[in-house]
């Protein structure tokens, strides 16, 4: 039987009361709950500070380059549909720097759990804007204020039909730790938008501010009504709705592939007679 | 014009159902046992414009394309007001009746009345093949294979058209193009460059290609993706370059043999990926086929001018070799060879080719597929416990395992990263790391192909080129030599890494060294004086879009 115990205590890059670190206790929980062990699990990062959190734990990892951990999340997929593969990045890393990658995964809907550390500011970097700035932030970058509109995941998630999306927030670690399991368990497209505080460089979406408006969304709430899920999805103010936003059951990309359909490519033998006849048809 | 050898060029509008004609011509004379080499040329475009299809072909071995036209196939006026000044004494026009045209070099066909306004093209096939002496049971064959899958009605039509145009030849004789007979021919295939680097894949066990459309590389991916499924291949088209590089880097890593094609724009894209796959040690194939820039360039013309943009693509420093394939042969078993080194080394392997190989169908004996072996992913045992994916060994070349097949966890990064592959900042790991991988360029370079030397020994002249002109030189040489002079060729299929002993000698010993090359700068001279000093003052240098061809050369080089 796993335990957490099995994916190990590490020592950390993070500031003292970083969210990094309740997301990463919910994560191991969750991996716990969904009895995987490490080695049956991938994580792929970015680069960012969320995307170190896969080496504060242990599991497979790559941890690649800015903006592009599901590119690669998606090859190792389709390569080892076996795998559990677990994407976690930044809002910078995922909506920024891989924004155009965000939209395929969605249009894809290959068997992946993505979780974004959103703490609405670049921290690696040391406090420039992120795309999920709220606008009229100032940073030592936008000392005018951010002058454009933030970017909302969930809206976007959920108006393209992702397969699952849900919002969580590091100051409910039991619950987003639940997220992450169903996110886990979902056949096809995971997003977990995760909201964190930047306890360095954002002083305005501090631990008390989210605490104060992040709010679950009622158990009579159903997420597979899309025109409800797009209403809540745009709800943003005095209180952030978290939870599963919006899930269908929409069959995964690995299930549209006959080559998948006959397993793994891994460790797959090369049928030299079949290439031999293909290209006899150059005769 | 020679009577043992044949330059066919067909040219029209795009749309106008040219390559099919050509396709079918080529295929008609590899049937009958001829050798080919097709030149390709289009523009960026669907409909009009001016497009070509040219089949040098010969008994003996055909390698390169050839310049003066012996018969012209000339769908539309355009092609006869470009082409017709190419044409070789006692060459022929094969034009429309329609068209307005005088002199002995036409001859004027009734299209539209032979093919009934539909089946023009196939009007032409028949007049050019009854020409060059080809049997009508086999173009009818051709025909069959070609639109087999289509309407039983389309065929019968096509099959018709072509007999009514043989049996007009046959009435309107016009002699001297004929092709010796070649009995009990040998089957040849007829292969692209592209179709080669597909199947040159294939054999060596791909898995995974992700891809972005461009061309000249497309075809590439189209070959793969038509045979995806019964090989058990999967073919992904990517949201961009950047995600295609990435995806291939992640199947790679998990497992799957992978590879990416593009050209120079999209390569341009892939850049930060090439780092990505040297840094983590994963093994990728990437091939480049070049068309000219900077930018978007002349998107479906020829050059050779990214050579040096693939040989420092990537930042930061680590081994990489690029092979430049010289042949439709080259194609197929230096790919398979990219795959080899990939995999042992654990990185980026270039396969660098160009618009004119990418394009050109070649005939070429069967590969001995069932006897070529495909390559063995990941090693066998984790090797010293606990299991480190980049331990630091003699040879800089650490155990791959792969992820999910063992208890071992599997850790890559991009950042540095210690033998365990977490991140580290320590930096006298990252000393040793950046010579850990360093080392395996020593192994790359100990299995360098040799250029391919090819003349006499000290020389009056040598030729040095590398990549897809590697029969246009050849073929100039000899007739250099066949005027007196002593000529060698020197010739590269792999351009990097450079082994200086493996031809300074004979460098060293010409009176004249020419450097042959598609592009401006003089790539691989350059190159070659960076890593010799060795300098190569006289250079013939093409960066018009067409391929270099043998009178190219011989144009500049007597100058």
């Amino acid at each position: 039987m796993v335990t957490i115990e099995d994916y190990g205590q590490y020592e950390t890059a993070w500031c003292p009361g970083c969210g990094n670190f309740s997301i990463l206790k919910a994560v191991k929980q969750a991996l716990v709950a969904s009895r995987l062990e490490p080695h049956e699990v991938l994580f792929v990062s970015g680069i960012g500070q969320a995307a170190k959190s896969p080496h504060y734990l242990n599991a497979n990892l790559f941890n690649g380059l800015h903006g592009r951990s599901l590119p690669v999340a998606t090859g190792a997929k389709l390569a080892n549909p076996k795998l559990t593969v677990m994407v976690e990045s930044g809002d910078g890393c995922n909506y920024g720097e891989g924004g155009n990658h965000f939209l395929a995964a969605i249009r894809r809907n290959i068997d992946l759990t993505l979780l974004v550390h959103n703490n609405q500011i670049y921290g690696l970097t040391k406090g420039q804007a992120s795309p999920t700035s709220a606008e009229g932030l100032v940073t030592k970058a936008q000392p005018e204020g951010v002058s454009s509109a933030p970017f909302n995941p969930i809206a976007v998630a959920v108006a393209m039909e992702a397969g699952f999306v849900a919002r969580g927030f590091s100051g409910m670690t039991d619950h987003l730790s639940e997220l992450i399991q169903e996110g886990i368990a979902h056949r096809g497209f995971a997003l977990i938008d995760v909201l964190q505080p930047c306890v360095s460089f954002n002083k305005v979406n501090t631990f008390a501010w989210y605490k104060e408006r992040c709010d679950p969304v009622s158990r009579t709430y159903d997420p597979t009504d899309w025109e409800a899920a797009m209403k809540v999805a745009r709800e943003w103010g005095d209180r952030i709705p978290t939870g599963i936003i919006y899930r269908n059951d929409r069959v995964p990309f690995e299930e549209h592939v006959p080559v998948l359909r006959q397993g793994p490519l891994v460790g797959r033998e090369v049928d030299r007679v079949m290439l031999r006849n293909m290209m006899d048809g150059c005769k | 014009m020679r009577d043992d050898t044949m330059n066919v060029l067909i040219g029209g509008e795009a749309g106008q159902g040219l390559v099919t004609v050509g396709q079918l011509l080529a295929k008609s004379l590899v049937r009958s046992g001829y050798s080919i080499l097709v030149t390709q040329t289009y523009q960026s475009r669907i409909r009009g414009g001016h497009n070509s299809f040219a089949i040098h072909t010969a008994v003996d071995k055909v390698i390169a394309p050839q310049e003066s036209v012996d018969l012209l196939v000339a769908l539309d006026a355009e092609t006869v007001a470009l082409h017709q000044g190419d044409i070789s004494s006692g060459g022929l026009i094969v034009v429309d009746s329609a068209l307005e045209v005088d002199g002995d070099s036409f001859l004027q066909v009734p299209f539209k009345e032979l093919a009934q306004d539909t089946f023009s093209n196939i009007a032409a096939l028949g007049v050019v093949g009854y020409l060059l002496g080809l049997e009508q049971g086999l173009m009818a064959t051709a025909l069959d294979d070609f639109f087999g899958r289509k309407q039983r009605q389309v065929l019968e039509e096509n099959r018709r058209v072509l007999v009514e145009a043989m049996a007009w030849a046959a009435s309107h004789e016009r002699s001297g193009h004929q092709l010796p007979k070649i009995a009990n021919p040998v089957q040849h295939l007829m292969m692209s460059g592209n179709e080669a680097i597909a199947f040159g894949s294939l054999s060596a066990g791909l898995r995974f290609c992700s891809f972005y459309p461009m061309t000249p590389a497309t075809s590439i991916l189209l070959n793969l993706a038509a045979q995806a499924k019964r090989m058990g291949v999967l073919v992904e088209q990517a949201e961009d370059e950047i995600a295609a590089i990435n995806m291939a880097i992640g199947a790679s890593f998990a497992g799957a043999p992978s590879m990416v094609a593009t050209s120079g724009g999209g390569f341009a894209l892939m850049a930060e990926g090439v780092s990505l796959a040297a840094m983590t040690e994963t093994p990728l194939v990437i091939v480049v086929a070049q068309r000219p820039g900077p930018a978007t360039g002349l998107p479906t013309r020829t050059e050779q001018a990214d050579f040096e943009f693939v040989l420092h693509a990537g930042h930061g420093e680590f081994p990489r070799a690029v092979f430049a394939p010289g042949t439709v042969e080259e194609c197929f078993h230096l790919t398979r060879k990219a795959f080899e080194l990939a995999e042992q080394y654990q990185g980026p392997v270039f396969v660098l080719t160009d618009q004119f190989l990418a394009d050109s169908y070649r005939a070429v004996p069967p590969f001995d597929v069932e006897h070529l072996a495909p390559v063995k992913v990941g090693a066998a045992t984790a090797g010293s416990l606990p299991y480190k994916r980049f331990a630091v060994t003699e040879t800089g070349i650490s155990p791959r395992l792969l992820p999910g097949l063992s208890r071992h966890l599997v850790v890559s990064d991009s950042d540095e990263h210690a033998e365990d592959g977490h991140i580290t900042e320590d930096l006298s790991v990252r000393r040793q790391m950046v010579e850990k991988r360093l080392r395996k360029g020593e192994g790359i370079r100990a299995q360098v192909v040799p250029p391919e030397m090819d003349g006499e020994q000290d020389p009056d002249l040598l030729m040095v080129s590398w990549g897809a002109s590697k029969g246009a030189v050849q073929e100039a040489a000899s007739r250099i030599r066949s005027g007196g002079k002593r000529v060698a060729t020197l010739h590269f299929s792999q351009v990097w890494p450079l082994v200086p002993g493996q031809f300074m000698d004979l460098l060293e010993s010409a009176d004249t060294v020419v450097s042959i090359e598609g592009n401006a700068f003089g790539q691989l001279a350059r190159l070659i004086r960076r890593e010799t000093g060795f300098y190569i003052k006289k250079q013939v240098l093409r960066y018009d879009g067409l391929p270099i061809t043998p009178e190219a050369i011989l144009r500049d080089v007597s100058r």
